[in-house]
């Protein structure tokens, strides 16, 4: 193997090295000699053109989320990598492990404003895990191995390469067998036994014991010891968004969301609860609400591999630094016997019972269907939520993708999310409009035998829907697109009713016909106006051996509730309609 | 507001000394000084901050997020060493050169050049006795003042060392230098 390669060369075989099958980019001039190489290596690299780098980014991001593994998306140098700093910054937020390789102008004229030069590494520092700049062929295999080690461990996250055009035309013999210098990064995954035991004790201690189950439970694969951990203490479970997956929803000790959007019970078990066990969730402020007011009466066990989210926003009594699932593992070690949990138990199931009475009592889910003076509208968005959700459940395989405002927090609220880990996949942390179309296209290259539906606004839709040409050009067919029309930037408008008086500056928002836009892109297009129709598109799309868009034109002004203004405490939220 | 002193050792690689001071002012910090340079080990460098804040955990634990931040180590309530110098150009005309050189003197600081009209002293000490010293010196017209940031060491056997946290460091490079 210790040819001489060019740079290019290098990068490919850097990449097949550690696993990587897919990429997604588009080229220009800067990046040019890696398209080059890569045509030699298209059987075992393929790429993905895509029609915006931002598309690129996200379908990258689609496939490394519902996967696991890192995606790759590529940019040439100037507008084509600016175009990539959404999806990094989304990758950061999220923690999603994400290489964007660009491409630079020649080291021989970097500095000197060339065309289409642009400093990506100094615009990325703050929004990348680590990045780099190449200006040396003997520096790539090097640099690729330590990037995507960079990026897929410890705490998952986006890593940029910029090379310059020279660099990857120049020759060398590359050297693989480089070890690893990175004398400050060394990720803690075992945890503590002295905290781990310490835990064991305030856990034990507790009456009103509560699980919040976050990312983390899902990066580290450890739902299975979640499900064991939180049914040997049988202790209830809260998802976070993030978390959705990581703990089926019919499980007898789940209760659900918190936060903004999230059930009154589960916000209201989190101000009552006396230990309160964080597993791999980051405290987010659409979670905490106003952070000092947040679970004020609760102990705070907080597990993170990422030292710097324990106290960050949340007080802790028992920090610990670890993977999630090796942290679950050490917990059931030290774990008293059966016996011994008698009593602990039989508070939990006091606990349990009074959250199951405070759910019944706010209705959850049934508040949406109970609402009253909604016999008029023709297509209430929550009917689509239910037929969706009855037939997915019934076939089973698939995945979800939202993109962001009403839309999503609907689909997280009233999908039943029992398909496991990397089912649910979302733009969390960022809040990044136009995520959802492009992510599903990485999410179906990766679950071909899945049907992947995209829930989008008819805002976020009009960001990215361009990749739909990419999914014709791939020859994707299992990719079902929802968009859930309501005419308004909804999220913004919601906003806008509640607090500002109705004044709905710059919401209001027009569109092309959907369906008519699918058709010209070689999909199918199908609009549903009125709930009769509902089921009879779900299962068009479903039969239809294709992508398929379905344009539902819900009714307009619909609001998601429960809600907790901003910056209020969890405990002050407003239930429905009524209490607005 | 509270300052702390923050001493790191770092990855010398390009960019990371733009990495932490951005990742300083991001977290909200005022940086009241920095300083950089080399440390004992080839390959890793050493820097102290000086940051305003009541409480500096959170930016030690981001500071070590950064991937080339090897060590952070608030030293603000240990017993340290710490320096800064100070070079001013200051008047001096014929009548007060004598004063200056004997203020010079008591302060231990050391006259680098002589002009017509001025001088360049040039003064290493704690922060405190720097300040102290370009106040004595003030009234005689500071024509141009430089002052480096606060550099510290942790007193005794205790401290940071380099070498116990890299086995191999690189040079300059982006990576460690291919191994011939
Ligand atoms: C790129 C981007 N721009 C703006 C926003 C602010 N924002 C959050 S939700 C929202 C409305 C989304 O509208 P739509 O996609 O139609 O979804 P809906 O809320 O109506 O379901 C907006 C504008 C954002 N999150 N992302
Ligand atoms: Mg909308």
């Amino acid at each position: 193997m210790s040819e001489t390669r060019t740079g290019a060369q290098i990068m490919c075989e850097a990449l097949i090295r550690e696993g990587v099958e897919v990429m997604f980019g588009i080229p220009g001039g800067a990046i040019m000699p890696f398209y080059y190489a890569m045509w030699e290596y298209r059987d075992r690299l393929r790429h993905v053109l895509c029609r915006h780098e931002q598309g690129a980014g996200h379908a990258a991001e689609g496939y490394a989320r519902s996967t696991g593994r890192l995606g790759v998306c590529i940019g040439t140098s100037g507008p084509g990598v600016t175009n990539l700093v959404t999806p990094i910054a989304d990758a950061m937020m999220d923690s999603t492990p994400l290489l964007a390789i660009c491409g630079q102008v020649g080291s021989h004229v970097l500095g000197k404003d060339a065309f289409q030069e642009t400093d990506i590494t100094g615009i990325t520092m703050p929004i990348t895990k680590h990045n780099y700049l190449v200006k040396d062929v003997n520096d790539l295999a090097y640099v690729f191995k330590e990037a995507i080690h960079i990026a897929t461990t410890g705490r998952p996250g986006p890593v940029l390469i910029d090379i310059t055009k020279d660099a990857m035309q120049k020759s060398t013999v590359p050297n693989w067998d480089q070890k690893l210098n990175l004398p400050g990064y060394k990720p803690t995954y075992v945890p503590n036994r002295r905290q781990v035991r310490e835990a064991v004790k305030l856990l034990l201690s507790a009456q009103k014991p509560l699980i919040i189950a976050g990312n983390g439970v899902i990066m580290s694969g450890a739902v299975e010891e979640l499900r064991h951990f939180a049914e040997t203490l049988r202790i209830p479970v809260i998802t976070t968004l993030h978390g959705i997956g990581s703990f089926p929803e019919s499980h007898p000790l789940s209760l659900g969301m918190p936060g903004m959007h999230g059930w009154v019970h589960c916000n209201r078990a989190i101000q009552e609860c006396d230990v309160l066990f964080n597993i791999g969730g980051r405290f987010d402020d659409r979670v905490t609400g106003k952070a000092s007011t947040f679970a004020p009466n609760a102990k705070v066990i907080h597990v993170d591999i990422d030292p710097s989210e324990i106290g960050k926003n949340v007080k802790v009594t028992v920090p610990i630094v670890g993977d999630a699932r090796l942290t679950l593992q050490a917990l059931l070690e030290e774990l008293p016997p059966r016996e011994e949990l008698a009593e602990f138990h039989s508070y939990a199931s006091d606990w349990l019972e009074h959250i199951r009475d405070l759910q019944e009592k706010h209705q959850g889910k049934q508040q949406y269907i109970n609402r009253a003076n909604t016999a008029h509208w023709a297509l209430p968005p929550h009917d689509v939520y239910e037929k969706l959700n009855r037939t997915l459940a019934a076939r089973g395989n698939y995945r979800v993708v939202t993109d962001v405002g009403q839309h999503q927090m609907w689909a997280a609220q009233l999908i039943d999310w029992n398909a496991g880990p990397r089912t649910h996949i979302t733009s969390g942390g960022a809040g990044t409009m136009g995520f959802a179309v492009p992510a599903s296209l990485g999410v179906a290259i990766a679950h071909p035998n899945d049907t992947i539906w995209a829930i989008v606004g008819d805002g976020g839709f009009q960001m990215t829907n361009q990749e739909m040409a990419t999914i014709v050009q791939e020859k994707i067919k299992n990719i079902k697109i929802a968009v859930i029309n309501n005419g308004y930037l909804g999220m913004v408008r919601q906003w806008q009713e509640l607090f500002e008086n109705k004044r709905y500056s710059g919401t209001p928002l027009s569109g092309p016909d959907f369906a008519r836009l699918a058709e010209a892109y070689g999909w199918k297009g199908l609009t549903v106006e009125h709930s009769d129709q509902v089921q009879a598109a779900i299962d068009e799309a479903h039969a239809t051996d294709g992508p398929v868009l379905i344009d539902f034109r819900v009714e307009r002004e619909v609001n998601v509730f429960p809600m907790v203004p901003q910056n209020k405490s969890i405990a002050e939220m407003i239930i429905t309609e009524a209490d607005a | 507001m509270k300052t702390h002193t923050i001493v790191l050792l770092v990855q010398d690689r390009p960019g990371v000394l733009s990495r932490v001071a951005g990742l300083v002012r991001r977290r909200g910090y005022n940086i009241q000084s920095l300083a950089v340079g080399h440390s004992e080990q080839p390959g890793v460098s050493r820097m102290t901050i000086v940051v305003e804040s009541e409480d500096v955990e959170q930016v030690v634990k981001q500071l070590y997020r950064l991937i080339e931040v090897i060590k952070v180590s608030d030293v603000t309530d240990d017993p340290t060493v710490e320096r800064e110098m100070v070079v001013l150009k200051l008047n001096a005309s014929s009548s007060s050169r004598h004063e200056i050189v004997s203020m010079c003197g008591v302060f231990d600081a050391k006259i680098v050049d002589v002009g017509a009209s001025t001088m360049i002293v040039e003064m290493t000490g704690t922060p405190a006795k720097v300040e102290n010293f370009i106040e004595v010196v003030r009234p005689y017209g500071i024509r141009e003042l430089m002052r480096t940031g606060r550099i510290a060491m942790v007193r005794g056997a205790r401290g940071q060392f380099a070498t116990e946290y890299v086995e191999h460091a690189g040079g300059n490079g982006v990576p460690v230098p291919a191994s011939k």
